[in-house]
């Protein structure tokens, strides 16, 4: 079973019927034994880093979210959820996060007037390395993003995929072990989005292609 | 590099597509998911659906439509048309759209903006404006007056004010579908396309008026327009998404090709 993790971050409804649309069962709950007895983890979410640690504080999951990601089941972050992953975000005057990836998550700063935040819209994401989730999607394949801050991994060597936005070169999707996260939504992202759920759905949690 | 948008718009009534000029001799285009399904499977980057009824009617929004589209398609998808509250806001949201689009309830309720972007986030909150050039500077000094209730009210409000006032209360993106521009296929109205691309920090989609893929180019480029909303061009198979795409593409557009 999916869990799909509601901390009363934003809509969930796409994450759920992307799944559906895939003939998989996932479950929107906010309940940690829930969460600690899936097979797999999607952590989504949009809004503000600041009220979501809140709410996670406040529906006591962190400490199961800390369990599942240790222990090696397969955890997917998406776009906020992503972001609260790392260690620190900008965001509501500066908001520790959770940590498990280290990172920080500054908000974009254009010198170029025409480039507009939030960033909404598809962008190319260009493949770092192979990995599992990419299996099937050409590499500079164009995702769908909308955001306002993103994730600078305090390693490199996290970054499965980079892309160009308002004058930087971001890690939009980033990974270690089992733990996968993606700025772009998949969930929103067409076929090519479909795919990397589907992916998802059969990964190990084994960082390197199988 | 960011892609530029191309947005179909679906007008309903009474869950049937349909094609009007300036809000008039509506024809009847076809079922809403099965056109949604076909736009998405032929490229486009998003979808706009109004009920364009709902307010005239004095009635909620069909949320059974909406529930149908998000889940025949896996592309993002906004909402508008008669959402007057943020609990109006929650249904359709739930229901699986990515966004709503709020406009002469707005410009009544400016606050209801706000409100949505708390609770829903800025990202969620559209804020549709159908701006009349003016001659009346002395009240609009940007030249353009927004109009509300599908063109038929003039509000004596600035577009140009409008939409920094929006970007404040916490709108994620603004679409200017420009009255005199509305149906005609001649192209977008660049002016006050630009004028507002120009005054507010958040994306810009242009609205109303095309006719060809060279309006498109026009619109991001002369214009900054973040993305185009197209409608008759594509409901009479004139074009097709490709063709746009492609146009656009060979004229040096950023857009997605592959899907």
């Amino acid at each position: 079973m999916i869990a799909i993790v509601d901390y009363r971050a934003g809509n969930l409804t796409s994450v759920r019927l992307a799944f559906q649309a895939l003939g998989l069962e996932a479950h929107v709950t906010s309940d940690p034994e829930t969460i600690l007895s899936a097979g797999r983890v999607v952590f989504p979410g949009v809004g503000a880093a600041g009220s979501a640690m809140a709410s996670l504080a406040e529906l006591g999951l962190t400490p199961a979210l800390r369990t599942v990601a240790a222990r090696g089941t397969p955890f997917l972050g998406i776009c906020l959820g992503t972001q609260i992953l790392l260690d620190f975000s900008e965001e509501d005057g500066g908001t520790p996060t959770l940590g498990l990836l280290p990172g920080r998550v500054p908000r974009f700063s254009p010198s170029d007037p025409w480039d507009k935040v939030p960033q909404i819209g598809w962008n190319q994401v260009r493949f770092v390395r192979p990995h599992p989730l990419l299996a099937g999607i050409e590499d500079g394949s164009e995702f769908y993003f909308v955001h306002s801050f993103y994730p600078v991994p305090a390693d490199p060597a996290l970054a499965l995929g980079t892309t160009d936005y308002a004058g930087v070169t971001f890690a939009s999707m980033l990974g270690r072990g089992n733990v996968a996260a993606t700025q772009f939504h998949p969930e929103k992202s067409g076929r090519l989005g479909l795919r990397l759920l589907a992916n998802f759905a059969t990964w190990t949690g084994a960082d390197s292609p199988c | 590099m960011l892609t530029k948008r191309v947005i179909p718009c679906l007008d309903v009534i009474r869950r049937r597509v349909t094609k009007g000029v300036k809000f008039q001799n509506n024809v009847d285009l076809g079922d809403p998911v099965e056109m949604a399904v076909r736009y998405s499977d032929g490229g486009c980057d998003e979808l706009v659906v109004y009920d364009i009824t709902a307010s005239a009617e004095h009635r909620p929004i069909d949320i059974e439509m909406v529930r149908d589209v998000a889940r025949a398609i896996r592309i993002p998808f906004a909402v508008g048309g008669g959402l007057a509250t943020v609990s109006d806001m929650s249904r359709v949201l739930l229901a699986g759209a990515e966004k709503v689009s709020v406009n002469s309830l707005a410009v009544r309720n400016p606050e209801v903006i706000s409100e949505g972007a708390r609770a829903f986030g800025a990202q969620c909150i559209v804020l549709g404006m159908d701006p009349v050039a003016t001659a009346d500077t002395a009240r609009c000094p940007s030249g353009y007056e927004v109009t509300t209730r599908g063109f038929r009210e003039r509000t004596g409000l600035d577009a140009v004010v409008w939409a920094r006032r929006a970007e404040q209360l916490g709108a994620g993106e603004i679409v200017v579908n420009s009255v005199d521009a509305d149906g005609t296929r001649a192209g977008f109205e660049l002016t006050v396309t630009r004028l507002i691309a120009e005054a507010v920090r958040i994306p810009v989609v242009a609205s109303g008026g095309a006719g060809r893929p060279e309006h498109l180019r026009d619109a991001f480029r002369l214009a900054h327009a973040d993305a185009a909303i197209v409608a008759g061009m594509i409901h009479t198979g004139d074009y097709t998404l490709r063709q746009i795409k492609d146009a656009l593409h060979a004229d040096g557009v950023p857009v997605r090709l592959h899907w």
